[in-house]
């Protein structure tokens, strides 16, 4: 061995595989205006397709009239329901197995529905033109309130309902009802509460917000009037999928239709789904024989495409006078607005709310959820957490919280007292899941003594005391927060959508010089997957991070995968590189057993090649092997080297983690100020510990802005009041507190590589956090729980409430 | 002028001169991306909230999407296409922002590098609460800002010549 | 959120402007750093067939001294208020305010004329001009006329400007040397307008108030002027009954909009702690 050979460390280094701050290969597009976004996307010919939108919550679509939008320069069609009528797609389904009005149908049921969609040679005459189109509205009774909407007298929202007393998911109760879905033994949770020493009942709402990524829905459909096909480039999470619904509705055969993600600017739940602004432009193509571009402007992203939460959760815990908890029963109204578009998978009409147990080992639980209709936006989506796991976590956090409260027992010890332990994992919950591994009494003490946890009591004590002589107007709260996660949906035992099976996919193809391509059936929207994805085949099968291109969103190169969301793509996809890796590596041991003229056996795997066990100069590497695999491959083996896998998860994985919020509250004004906020997270494997790092912050972010203001708000006809970004509330970089984060590690065990999902968790846990420091800080005050979101006036009027005034 | 008759008009977008034919009511950041064909200048909002419009006119950062075209006239206008070094290589922000990950989905990202070489023009050595205050104009939803903060603090060190060094956890 | 069409036009000079609005009527509207009439085009609530776009016209721009008086043109930017030494030392509560205004690329286009001039009950600046005794500049086609801001606000977006005229200046005394200042903008976030926010400017003579005024944003369909609760601070060392007193005199005479920001009597409690607060860090800068 000479000096110039490459150490371990060096050959390890230059993988930059798996556990390697690895810098991102999208930033240098990104960083120099080089992204390709759908609305940079400029097809000859293309014309540009706009809304008609209505002022109303709910009235009767009395005419449509759009002579004399046809009359400004540009406009060339004006699409209503009727004309969509003749291609059977006035209406399209839902992947929670309703149907919705792709443009009002007779009737409009929220406000800044789509009425009608205006075709123009540019968006300056589409914006001309729908000014221009005249509907005649007769106003109906609005049910904004989700508590009236099953009042006997209240107003039928869904007429196309009339009669159905059975819905997607079972019977309904009601003409605004939408399903019921019951989890977990009622008998013997009534019992446990009828036995316990203390119970605690609360209703906590999570009230509606919205993902809102910066880049808003949009897309380009072209339709080739000759080859019968169709094009469409769209800010999609879930491409496939949306071929595939495409193919079931407009009934263009699956392999005609070619769908594109390019570089797609954030999605958080808001661009898995399928929107009126797809099926009409599409519809605008075939009818014109153009391309159509459709882009959605703020508002209507904020008021017509999927909303998020809107839960209302009657939550009773039941336990012993001594703090071990009994039982959970929680009872959700889950308001979906005028069409139930989430998008969950198909026979998850609440997604994984059952998750609801949380981190504590509860022998019994049962749980109910009623959907319903209200003269809202429809949706609901998972805004950057896993199937109302979001919803799930608060309402058990929280429920928590309360119970401490009244047990007089510290929350951290609560917790602490009533967690699962490590050794019961694999563990079954009373509500049916079985969770991978944890150790959550670790973690939870490592973010108690980070943040000095005891002191930080002290310090509150002394403050609540202050506050009570008069000293200071100033009152100070510590949020706690322990989340268990539930993500990588998933395996095909329970999880599909429309029928289809989540699993995900990956196919790899190693080139002769020892460089390849990795296309993946996820699609990143800023997780960095064309870095993570390769570092993982890195460290897999020894070709450096920087010789594999990976390549996602495009239907017709990419193999079948169910998309990028509910954290789902390193569990799924993530597993499914490494299991294509794998069938590469078990082929390239072959070729290199061949050329070294040894037994398959007598080989070992050492960083980036193979060597012969004892004999560590006899060595072929990984480059070595690509050449020999299109050369001098054994006889009978076929040439060439790549492998396909399509990964069915085992199970769902189960991240977790510690949080914990500082906060101060001017009772006199409400303002708040984030102290300090500290976030544990346990994702199992770390494949690039810098892009968890900006996920946990990103999603902090987003789980601060929703604690603290960011909300959907209708006022009673049913008008959105916060319908813009000065009103919606997005922070800044002022507002927004400064992250510190942690972690431990807890592989899964079922994973390939033990890697669970992290983009989502920080969302899942932070609002929780935010929410049980306002309420910890008001709660010597008498209060128990203080609604979400927590904003200035809120606080101020929760002082006031509790006669910090008198 | 009137109504829908076009204007011709003039600027210097990136060092390189300019022209084109707009209507009075044509936004600036619609002459940049659909004239000039200049697309990392991007749209998130309309309502001069996100700032992922922002480029740099006469020496200021201003929300391209507030701004007619024939109110440019005459200026000279930087884009995200215009910051690299004149030899390709990355400027100081580009280099921080991929160096302290500083970006994910992208798309806030032209405004934001567009925004911070303003403020770094102005101010050479900004402290965080400064580099908070200046990029306030500026909404990104994926990063929570810590590490754009550090971005341009890397930027910040590499301009003026001395080690960056990482605020401590 | 494409704005309607419009014919464009760029005057050299105030009087080009001004025969251009008059001729034109009540059609046109004029157009300064667009920040509060673009996105009003864009949503087509505000539908103008013509604009007359100022930036042309450089007499506009600029600030100078006049013995007692800060003159500043209507164009100047909210970011030259921020960069100017005179601002700095004559009237630091210019800086103070505008810094709180938007954001930073909104104060390279936002124009002190513009704030003050459109009636907008949420702008900053109106409030402070009331507080500070400004004077405004208008021009028209009958010639040129000076009125005190305290005459200017009639109703939101409703003002004195009669057709055809513009605001070309405004005039500031310059306070009392030693006076104390501040302004308090209670705000959801960078570039919201205010929930409530007060100026004040005050004067000191041994511990005790010895002139003051108050200014109230945000918190009436027009800025107000808190004459009440100047005077209830007046001859008092700004001790807590005295607050209390100016605040509830305050309080008074608020009327502001239930919106997101809050329902009315929160606006109104905290216009009230805007007005203590204010009063008190003023009172700390008061030399």
């Amino acid at each position: 061995m000479n000096d110039m050979t490459p150490t371990r460390e060096q050959r390890e280094a230059k993988l930059e595989g798996m556990g390697c701050k690895r810098k991102r290969v999208e930033d240098a597009r990104f960083t120099q205006g080089k992204g390709n976004y759908v609305d940079d996307l400029k097809l000859p010919g293309m014309l540009h397709g706009d809304f008609v939108r209505s002022p109303h919550a709910h009235a009767r679509v009395k005419s449509i009239n759009g002579d004399e939008a046809l009359k400004v320069p540009g406009v060339l069609a004006v699409i209503t329901a009727e004309t969509l009528k003749t291609v059977n797609l006035a209406w399209m389904p839902t992947l929670a197995g309703d149907v919705q009005m792709v443009l009002a149908d007779g009737k409009v049921l929220f406000q800044n529905q789509e009425v009608a969609f205006v075709v123009a040679t540019d968006r300056y005459a589409a914006d001309d033109g729908i000014n221009k189109v005249q509907v005649e509205y007769e106003p109906l009774p609005v049910v904004i309130d989700p508590f009236k909407a099953m009042d006997a007298d209240a107003p039928v929202l869904r007429e196309d309902l009339a009669g159905k007393t059975t819905g997607a998911h079972g019977p309904r109760k009601h003409h605004n009802h939408i399903f019921e879905w019951t989890v977990g033994d009622k008998d013997l949770t009534d019992a446990a509460f009828k036995k316990a020493d203390v119970t605690i009942k609360e209703m906590i709402s999570y009230h509606r917000t919205h993902p809102s990524p910066l880049e808003t829905c949009q897309c380009v459909c072209s339709f080739d009037k000759i080859k019968g096909e169709l094009s469409i480039w769209g800010t999609f999470q879930a491409p496939h999928v949306i071929r595939t619904v495409v193919a079931l509705i407009a009934k263009i055969p699956e392999h005609k239709i070619h769908v594109i993600s390019p570089d797609v600017g954030g999605g958080f739940g808001n661009k898995v789904g399928a929107y009126p602004g797809y099926i009409c432009a599409a519809v605008a193509s075939i009818v014109t024989g153009k391309p159509v571009k459709w882009v959605e402007d703020r508002i209507e992203n904020l008021t017509a495409t999927s909303f998020a939460r809107d839960y209302h959760m009657t939550t009773e815990i039941a336990s012993t006078k001594d703090g071990k908890v009994t039982g959970l029963r929680v009872h959700v109204l889950a308001d979906h607005g005028a069409f139930d578009a989430c998008a969950d998978p198909s026979k998850w009409p609440a997604g994984f709310f059952n998750i609801v147990t949380g981190s504590y080992d509860f022998p019994v639980a049962h749980l109910s959820v009623d959907g319903i209709y209200t003269n809202k936006a429809p949706g609901g989506v998972a805004y950057r957490c896993s199937f109302r796991v979001t919803e799930a976590a608060y309402c058990i956090e929280r429920g928590m919280d309360i119970l401490a409260q009244k047990l007089g027992m510290d929350p951290a010890e609560l917790r602490l007292k009533n967690f699962i332990k490590k050794e019961q994992f694999p563990y079954h919950s009373a509500l049916g899941w079985e969770y991978d591994s944890g150790d959550y009494h670790t973690a939870m003490r490592k973010m108690m003594e980070s943040v000095d946890y005891a002191g930080l009591r002290k310090e509150q004590a002394a403050k609540r005391l202050a506050f009570k002589r008069g000293e200071t107007r100033e009152i100070m709260g510590l949020g706690v927060s322990f989340f268990t996660e539930i993500v990588g949906a998933g395996p095909s035992k329970n999880c599909d959508i429309l029928g289809i099976a989540m699993f995900d996919s990956c196919e790899i193809r190693l080139h002769p010089t020892g460089a390849g391509i990795a296309r993946v059936g996820t699609k990143s929207t800023g997780q960095g997957h064309e870095t993570t994805w390769a570092q993982i085949i890195a460290t897999e099968i020894g070709i450096p991070a920087d010789d594999i291109m990976v390549e996602e969103g495009n239907t017709d190169t990419a193999p079948y995968g169910l998309g990028t969301y509910g954290s789902r793509s390193t569990p799924v996809a993530g597993a499914a590189i490494a299991m294509a890796a794998r069938k590469i590596k078990a082929k390239a041991q072959m070729i290199a057993a061949y050329k070294l003229e040894v037994h398959e056996d007598d080989l070992e795997w050492d960083i980036d090649g193979f060597r012969v066990k004892g004999l560590p100069e006899k060595t072929m590497s990984m480059k070595d092997i690509c050449w020999a695999a299109y050369n001098s491959v054994p006889p009978g083996m076929e040439p060439g080297l790549e492998a396909v896998s399509y990964y069915d998860p085992p199970n769902m994985t189960y991240p977790f983690g510690a949080y914990i919020c500082v906060m101060n509250i001017d009772v006199d004004t409400g303002v708040y100020k984030i102290r300090r906020f500290y976030a544990l997270d346990d994702c199992g494997t770390r494949i690039n510990p810098m892009i968890i790092e900006g996920q946990v912050h990103g999603g902090l972010t987003e789980a601060f802005a929703i604690a603290m203001g960011q909300e959907i708000r209708y006022d009673p006809e049913g008008n959105v009041v916060t319908g813009s970004f000065m009103d919606f509330f997005m922070p800044t970089a002022v507002e927004t507190p400064h992250w510190e984060t942690d972690f431990t590690v807890t592989p899964s065990p079922h994973h390939p590589i033990g890697a669970k999902g992290v983009g989502e968790s920080p969302n899942v846990g932070g609002v929780p956090a935010f929410s049980n420091a306002v309420n910890d800080a008001f709660s010597f005050l008498g209060s128990t729980h203080i609604q979400m979101p927590h904003d200035y006036w809120r606080n101020w009027k929760a002082a006031k409430s509790l006669g910090v005034f008198a | 002028m009137a109504k829908t008759q076009k204007t011709h008009v003039t600027m210097k977008v990136n060092g390189a001169e300019v022209e084109g034919l707009v209507e009075p009511r044509t936004l600036l950041v619609h002459f940049i991306r659909e004239n000039l064909q200049l697309t990392g200048t991007h749209i998130g909002c309309e309502t001069t909230h996100c700032g992922a419009c922002t480029v740099d006119i006469d020496g200021m950062s201003v929300k391209s999407c507030t701004m007619f075209a024939v109110q440019a006239a005459g200026s000279e206008i930087t884009t995200i296409e215009g910051v690299a070094n004149a030899d390709g290589s990355l400027s100081a922000l580009q280099e921080g922002f991929r160096m302290m990950h500083g970006l994910q989905c992208g798309f806030c990202t032209p405004g934001m590098i567009l925004r911070a070489q303003r403020l770094l023009q102005e101010n050479p050595s900004p402290t965080e609460a400064e580099i908070r205050m200046g990029i306030s104009g500026n909404i990104c939803r994926c990063t929570g800002y810590q590490n754009i903060v550090k971005a341009i603090q890397y930027a910040a060190a590499k301009i003026n010549g001395v080690e960056f060094q990482e605020a401590a956890e | 959120m494409i704005p309607g069409p419009f014919s464009y036009h760029r005057p050299a000079t105030v009087a080009d402007a001004v025969k251009l609005l008059s001729t034109l009527g009540d059609e046109a509207r004029p157009l300064a750093g667009g920040h509060s009439l673009l996105p009003m085009m864009k949503l087509r609530l505000a539908t103008p067939d013509h604009l007359v776009d100022l930036h042309g016209i450089g007499t506009l721009k600029g600030i100078r001294r006049d013995g007692n008086k800060v003159v500043i043109g209507a164009m100047t930017t909210q970011h030259e208020l921020l960069a100017s030494d005179e601002i700095a030392k004559s009237l630091p509560i210019l800086h103070e305010t505008a810094l709180l205004i938007a954001d930073p690329q909104v104060r390279y286009r936002g124009t002190l004329g513009g704030n003050v001039a459109n009636g907008d009950p949420g702008n900053d600046m109106p409030a402070l001009m009331l507080t500070l005794g400004a004077s405004y500049r208008l021009e028209g086609s009958g010639g040129g006329r000076d009125i005190a801001a305290s005459e200017f606000y009639q109703g939101a977006y409703f003002t004195a400007l009669e057709p055809g005229e513009i605001l070309t200046a405004i005039s500031i005394p310059v306070p009392a040397a030693g006076a104390g200042y501040a302004y308090e903008k209670l705000k959801r976030k960078i570039g919201d307008y205010a929930t409530a926010a007060a100026a004040v400017v005050l004067t000191m003579s041994g511990g005790k108030v010895a002139s003051c005024a108050i200014g109230l944003t945000n918190l009436h369909e027009t800025p107000l002027l808190a004459t009440d609760a100047a005077k209830a601070v007046m001859g008092t060392s700004l001790d807590d009954a005295a607050l209390k007193k100016a605040a509830a005199a305050a309080v008074a005479i608020m009327s502001p909009a239930a919106d997101a920001r809050g329902p009315v009597e929160y606006r109104k409690h905290v216009g009230g702690i805007m007005v203590m607060r204010a009063l008190t860090r003023a009172a700390a800068r008061a030399k």
